[in-house]
């Protein structure tokens, strides 16, 4: 990292940051990110920066020539925010924006992908296979399936290969369920990934850098009163218990705190990501995916480790957009 | 494994102090949630609904929505009109009004009804509503205790299943068919009921291009369940908010025509003028409109006067009759680009309802598919739809979605059934390769394999892609 070494907290008093903070989308998630986008307004304004909610549509290129931001804040959750693809147009428009590279993006997004390098980094990852519907039509699905549960055992995760907010995602506990669990999952995207349940306390490990280096917020520890952290858990409040800290052992939460950071490092993130792990009862962490836009709605986790950390949301995006600006845009 | 030294990790832990405006969250993020009243416990956030929020972009056709076409309204007149009401008439338009609502608007409601052939009916025995959900919520609160059963069509109305869900009633389906309800499966229906010695408090009945099943009850059906309501003691609410909106035939005789101590019958504005004045009305009989007024006032104390008098205003001096025929003209435009396209473009097994009316058509998809598993699909294809398994109470109807085509121009229509054709085309191919796996013959299972090391460099790479 050159300068700044540290962000500073942007100022209310003279020449207010403006920030576009960009949610809607058109994507499964398009409801989770304007609740985002909202709230990161909200933080935004009351820390002092000029915060506008915008849609990534046909308009938002023309606008953003007319009328610049400082930086760019992306609340965008599922393809095109998180994939890389915005990013990469805001690369070529010169606009800078808080968080990870494009590239970093791309690689994150697709989760058996981020799964492999982050494994090849010697962090524990569940075993895990990832396949194309035409595989499965080709080789024959019943043979497929028979090899998968022959060799990742039961129950199973299934779930898209890309994609959040726990759309799509199912635990499959009988293999005569398997089948139609596929069939649902395919719904969401062409390629599954198919992966070995691991029983365990679930943690959301948030990881913010603002200029100093990465730094692990207090994990967030997912207790959904269902048993499963679905789309309904996840939106409800009142279906899931959350604890920050996670009631961990401090040796299992510093642990976890490395495997953040190790994930955040091996796949090139930058300003916020949100890893998200299962802690075994021996106490190893597991990682199971991470997120570059993190949800950032009422009853999102990564708000939850900001306050717990004993910073304010809008500090912490504030001082993220304000080192964005800073920095410039991303050149090639 | 990595450094455990790297980062902090711990709350505090930086220089960044406690902020006085963080307040401890609560575990569950809601403080009361061991406080709520048995009947919001349905009440949850839903996957459906989430992916509907995509409807709103321009890019996405949304056979979703059942919304009127209000811009085919004279809005120029409408807004004059409205304009009048409150320079002219502030201090009655703006003010609180009766609770049973204004009486000159009951009068006119009464010509609606004559059109209907309810030509017996008295402006006393009107209740002005917002909206007839009101209506409808009010004539449930009246009669409903928890555990009551309420016989409905099978698929029925999603937002009366609401209030019967939030009345905590049972709800058992009745058949129906291309000519509307069954009515030897409603007395099928009475008689396990009374062999369970289960009372029903009432039938619950969409007569005309129903929501969402576009059919429509034949005459002969009419006649039919107004003397098994006779024979049973049954109470019927008729809910009528389409049978203005026929494309083929003047509008049917409504079931409170033939019976009007056992019927309590639903009108609404919202489709032949506007929706958003949410002005509906409940015609029941003296006694039952005294509770019904008693019940509103608790509810909303009256209706709103300004809408109210927008109605009023709008039906004596706008020709409104004229209105319905412009509506119904271009829902009948739509509604045929709907079958054309469907007929034109749907795999084989798929078959639909063709409504003469209203605004739904009700869409069963070939064997094994389920369209709320395929709604992803359909909102990457930028296609929407209702999954039909909204429209029961009792899980049934995953085969089934409802398409609206009230509000898209027949060009959108058209492309919309072009994606969804393509939607459930690649369904269909999904399930040639998944549904004849035979698990049964697959070779053991493991055990569960003993947890994973943390660098797993013992596992077998060949799985990873």
């Amino acid at each position: 990292m050159s300068e700044p070494a540290a962000a500073p907290m942007p100022s209310s008093t003279k020449n207010p940051l403006r920030a576009l903070v960009l949610a809607g989308g058109l994507t499964f998630e398009r409801e989770v990110s304007i609740n985002s986008g909202g709230q990161v307004v909200e933080a935004l304004t009351r820390a002092g920066v000029e915060a506008e909610l915008h849609d990534a549509d046909a308009e938002l290129l023309p606008g953003l020539a007319a009328t610049p931001s400082d930086a760019v804040f992306i609340a965008l959750h599922g393809a095109t925010g998180e994939d890389g693809a915005l990013r990469a147009v805001l690369d070529l428009a010169g606009v800078p924006y808080v968080g990870s590279p494009a590239a970093a993006c791309r690689l994150a997004w697709d989760k058996p992908a981020a799964k492999s390098v982050v494994r090849s980094a010697g962090v524990g990852t569940p075993d895990w296979v990832a396949l194309p519907h035409s595989t499965f039509r080709e080789l024959g699905a019943g043979a497929v399936l028979d090899l998968i549960v022959a060799r990742l055992g039961l129950p199973l995760m299934v779930k898209p290969a890309s994609g959040g907010s726990s759309l799509g995602v199912q635990k499959v506990d009988r293999v005569e369920d398997l089948p139609a669990a596929m069939v649902s999952c395919f719904a969401y995207g062409d390629t599954v990934m198919v992966e070995r349940f691991v029983d365990g306390v679930e943690l959301a490990l948030s990881v913010i850098d603002l200029g100093d280096g990465p730094e692990a917020l207090p994990a967030v520890e997912i207790a959904p009163e269902s048993g499963v952290f679905d789309y309904t858990s996840r939106y409800t409040p009142g279906l899931t218990e959350y604890h920050c800290p996670a009631r961990v052992s401090d040796e299992v939460a510093a642990r976890a705190a490395a495997v953040a950071l190790r994930v955040h490092d091996v796949l090139g993130l930058a300003g916020l990501s949100r890893t998200d792990a299962i802690v075994t009862p021996d106490g190893e962490v597991h990682f199971l995916e991470v997120n570059v836009s993190p949800g950032l709605t009422e009853t999102s986790m990564f708000p939850m480790a900001v306050e717990a950390a004993g910073y304010t949301l809008g500090e912490v995006l504030g001082r993220l957009l304000t080192r964005a600006a800073h920095e410039g845009p991303i050149t090639q | 494994m990595p450094d455990p030294s790297v980062g902090t990790g711990q709350a505090g832990a930086h220089s960044s102090g406690a902020s006085p405006h963080v307040s401890p969250r609560h575990p569950r993020l809601d403080p009361l949630a061991d406080r709520y009243a048995a009947r919001t416990h349905g009440m949850k956030s839903s996957e459906i609904r989430a992916l509907f929020s995509v409807v709103s972009r321009p890019e996405v056709v949304s056979l979703a929505g059942g919304m009127p076409a209000v811009t085919a309204l004279p809005l120029d007149a409408v807004g004059s009109m409205i304009g009048e009401l409150v320079s002219g008439m502030g201090a009655q338009t703006l003010q609180y009004g009766s609770g049973q609502g204004d009486p000159r608007l009951r009068e006119r409601i009464c010509d609606v009804m004559a059109l209907e052939g309810i030509i017996d009916a008295r402006a006393s025995e009107v209740v002005v509503t917002v909206g007839s959900q009101q209506g409808l919520d009010l004539v449930t609160r009246v009669f409903v205790d928890p555990g009551d059963v309420i016989l409905a069509e099978a698929p029925s109305y999603v937002g009366a299943l609401g209030v019967f869900q939030a009345a905590q009633a049972e709800v058992r389906h009745v058949a129906m068919d291309d000519d509307g309800l069954i009515p030897e499966a409603l007395e099928q229906a009475l008689l396990e009921c009374r062999a369970q010695g289960r009372r029903v408090k009432f039938l619950y009945t969409v007569p005309n291009f129903h929501n969402p099943a576009g059919v429509t009850l034949s005459e002969p059906r009419r006649d039919a369940i107004v003397a098994i309501a006779e024979q049973y003691d049954l109470l019927i609410i008729e809910d009528n908010p389409y049978g203005l909106l026929g494309f083929e035939n003047e509008p049917m005789r409504a079931l409170r025509a033939r019976n009007e101590e056992r019927i309590i019958y639903l009108g609404s504005f919202s489709k032949t003028f506007s929706p958003g004045l949410r002005v509906g009305w409940v015609l029941a009989p003296l006694a039952v409109r005294e509770k019904l007024v008693l019940a509103t006032e608790a509810q909303v104390l009256c209706p709103p006067s300004l809408t109210q008098y927008a109605v009023a205003r709008y039906l004596d001096t706008q020709p409104w009759r004229e209105q319905i025929k412009i509506f119904t003209e271009l829902y009948r435009e739509r509604r045929d680009a709907t079958l054309e396209s469907l007929s034109a473009l749907m795999p084989a097994g798929t078959t639909w309802t063709k409504p003469d009316g209203g605004f739904y058509v009700w869409l069963k998809l070939p064997h094994g598919l389920d369209a709320k598993l395929m709604q992803p699909r359909a909102v990457a294809a930028h296609v929407a739809y209702v999954p039909g398994i909204g429209f029961y109470a009792d899980g049934q109807g995953r085969e089934y979605m409802r398409l609206s085509y009230c509000y898209p121009e027949p060009d959108r229509i058209r492309e919309g059934v072009r994606r969804l054709a393509r939607v459930i085309e690649a369904e269909l191919d999904l399930h040639s390769t998944f549904d004849s796996v035979d698990t049964g013959t697959f070779r053991a299972v493991p055990a569960p394999p003993p947890v994973i090391g943390p660098a797993n460099a013992d596992q077998p790479e060949d799985l990873q892609p």
